[in-house]
């Protein structure tokens, strides 16, 4: 065990993986600065300049590339500096990426993995703080993963890479280094498409991924303190969702809460609140709530504090389902 | 510098070609490269003291900043990236709307009426295309104006690059393709950028004409720039221009060069610095004394200053605000979370 960042977890799981010589890393920055969250730290030293590979600027060439390589028999990791800088590469993404495996009845596979550093709260500039996590999850073919916290981090972009399917890896920049924690110094795998039930409580669920986990947290302890029993669950996975895990939660409270920074249209809540829908309506006591960021472009840095979802947002929310 | 780099004014202050502009025009340009270098090193010191976001240096930069727009009338677009404060400055664009979108305040990308150049892009190489639409519009509506485009060695790697190359080429347009090869984009050397010998040669490939200057020297840069500018206005098409420059200073204000750079390299081209070798010149021709640069940079550093106490002065949006552009009019579900925030809070 080390304690360590979610940079540092994520940066063990990709030195674990160059290990394998099929595996590369390639993106703007990786090398030699180690990238611009440093999450690469060191690896170039260690792999060298052909395996951790620095290239031009070109998110198209960068997934393209990548896309042709893991054809080809290798195990490509590219990484985006941004998620505001990936739409570039989403052509390749969308058109190449997430259907070649239909396209040629298995022949050919994409077994790549795309990392997308995601989300605001660091006062960052324009692009720099988008969640635009459904414009992945409504693209069949494509597995999506978000870690929350360095144990997992480091475990899921092991699957991941593990992974015979593509899957867009996206991490949560406010959480690079925002926590701390013992990580197991051994390659493992945490498994993809698996919601972890972080606290068990009997009267609301609280569901929520990636950077939220932590207001969240902080949430649940909160309506704890005021008599709420909150159940939280950190869904780590998109797609494939973890839809037993959620179902029969609600199911056992009757009352559900989910939370991301996304703005709210089309926003992965609403395709849980549906599925709540569907398969528990008839053990909901009070509607579900969603607690997200608006339909609007992420503000900068002065007033961006209105945009992300806060503590109090959620235990409002709760509040309000505890009601009926 | 290779052989097919239009060099005017020598980095030590000698006159190698013949001066594009007079004595008056050379002392203007002068004072707005001053008072670019003052803004660019303010903007760093305040970024470190907290008072501004991240904030990205163009220092040695600054003949390509002001010699590309010099030849601009003040309606013409100028589409340019997070490190052209210098030219979107001297294009026009007020220094406090350049420091409130520091700050982290969208009111900074709101140019005044009548300014055409628009908001920094922050994306690398979406840019230029629209200084195709832009100067296709006018060559359609015949209004006789020049769009602008100014970005780095990096960008000519993205996609958009060649699209907008190739429409400007296909189209006609009265564009200006200006290239400020700085020698890095963040931590990836112009070696491994590209193949090529030099980023001029793309344009023979689009059916334009290219140009190498030296992007330090003043003159240089003023001499392909106005060429490059009447040959659009005067319907001959697009021109693209390779200044050879360097970032001598950080990518931004986050960066740390010394994880990828010697600044041996650095030095080199501090030595050819394009301030230094306008004064030189201007000195040896009795244009300049030192009483006269020091009223300059001490106004320079005032406006800055001032441009950053309006800007802090300004209230932070309300939360209402931030529903407030998204449409020309909020639709309905916009006016919905506007309420749940005011009810809720954030
Ligand atoms: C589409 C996109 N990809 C990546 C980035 C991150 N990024 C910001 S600046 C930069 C380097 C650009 O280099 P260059 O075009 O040479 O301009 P310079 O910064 O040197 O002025 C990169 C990769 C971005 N802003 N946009």
């Amino acid at each position: 065990m080390t304690e360590r960042t979610m940079a540092q977890a994520l940066n063990a799981a990709l030195s674990d993986a160059l290990a394998d010589p099929s595996v590369v890393l390639l993106g703007e920055d990786v090398g030699m600065t180690g990238g611009v969250f440093r999450v690469t730290d060191g690896l170039r030293e260690t792999f060298g300049g052909d395996r951790v590979i620095d290239t031009p600027v070109a998110e198209s060439g960068i997934i393209g590339a990548a896309f042709g390589m893991a054809v080809a028999g290798m195990r490509p990791i590219a990484e985006l500096q941004f998620m505001g800088f990936s739409y570039p590469g989403y052509d390749q993404i969308v058109n190449h990426v997430s259907r070649i495996r239909n396209r040629s009845r298995h022949r050919f596979t994409a077994p790549l993995v795309i990392r997308i550093p995601y989300g605001g709260g660091i006062g960052a500039a324009e692009h720099h703080s988008e969640s635009f996590e459904t414009i992945y999850t409504h693209v069949p073919g494509l597995k999506v993963v978000v870690p929350s916290r360095p144990i997992d981090a480091k475990g899921l972009l092991a699957s991941a890479i593990a992974d015979p399917d593509p899957v867009i890896f996206l991490e949560p920049i406010r959480a690079y280094r925002a926590i701390k924690e013992d990580v197991p110094d051994a390659p493992y795998l945490t498994p993809i498409g698996v919601a972890s039930i972080e606290r068990t409580g009997s009267d609301v669920t609280l569901i929520a991924y990636g950077a939220m986990m932590k207001e969240t947290r902080q949430a649940a302890e909160l309506l704890g303190a005021n008599g709420v029993d909150a159940e939280v669950i950190d869904l780590r996975t998109l797609v494939p969702l973890d839809v037993e895990t959620i179902v029969a939660s609600v199911q056992n409270t009757g009352r559900a809460v989910v939370i991301h920074e996304a703005p709210r249209t089309t926003g992965f809540g609403a395709e849980i609140a549906a599925l709540i829908g569907e398969k528990a309506l008839y053990s909901l006591k009070a509607p579900v709530e969603r607690v997200t960021g608006w339909d609007v472009v992420v503000p900068l840095r002065r007033a961006e504090k209105h945009y992300t979802p806060g503590v109090d947002r959620i235990v409002n929310a709760t509040m309000r389902t505890m009601e009926s | 510098m290779p052989q097919d780099t239009l060099q005017i004014l020598a980095p030590n202050g000698e006159l190698v070609g013949d001066p594009p502009i007079d004595l008056d025009r050379i002392r203007e340009l002068y004072e707005a490269m001053v008072v670019a270098r003052v803004y660019d090193r303010k903007c760093t010191a305040m970024q470190k003291q907290g008072r501004l976001a991240t904030y990205a240096p163009f220092e040695g930069q600054e003949a390509c900043q002001i010699g590309a727009v010099a030849p601009l009338n003040a309606d013409d677009w100028v589409v340019a990236t997070y490190r052209d404060a210098g030219a979107m400055w001297f294009a026009g664009y007020p220094m406090v709307n350049l420091i409130l979108g520091r700050t982290g305040d969208e009111r900074g990308g709101k140019t005044p009426e009548g300014i055409n150049v628009l908001p920094p892009s922050i994306t690398v190489g979406g840019h230029m295309i629209h200084a195709v639409g832009t100067a296709w519009a006018d060559k359609l509506q015949d209004t006789g104006r020049v769009s602008l485009t100014m970005f780095g060695d990096g960008a000519t790697s993205e996609g958009d690059f060649h699209e907008a190359m190739n429409f400007a080429g296909v189209f006609d347009t009265p564009t200006v393709f200006f290239c400020q090869n700085n020698g890095w984009a963040i931590s990836l050397p112009f070696e491994q950028q590209t193949a090529a010998e030099s980023l001029v040669d793309k344009a023979v490939g689009y059916g334009m004409r290219g140009v190498r200057i030296d992007g330090n020297d003043l003159l240089a840069v003023v001499a392909a720039a106005t060429t490059a500018t009447e040959d659009a206005r005067a319907g001959r098409g697009p021109t693209f221009i390779e200044a050879m420059t360097y970032r001598v200073g950080p990518h931004t204000t986050a960066d740390d060069p010394g994880r990828y750079r010697t600044e041996t390299l650095t030095d080199q081209w501090r030595a050819k610095d394009p301030i230094d070798r306008v004064r030189v010149y201007l000195e040896a021709q009795g244009q300049w004394t030192e009483a006269w640069e020091a009223g300059i940079a001490q106004a320079a550093s005032q406006q800055v200053e001032d441009a950053v106490a309006e800007a802090e002065a300004l209230e932070p949006f309300t939360g209402d605000e931030i529903f407030s552009a998204m449409f020309a009019e909020p639709t309905l579900p916009l006016l919905d979370q506007r309420e749940m925030l005011r009810r809720d809070g954030p």
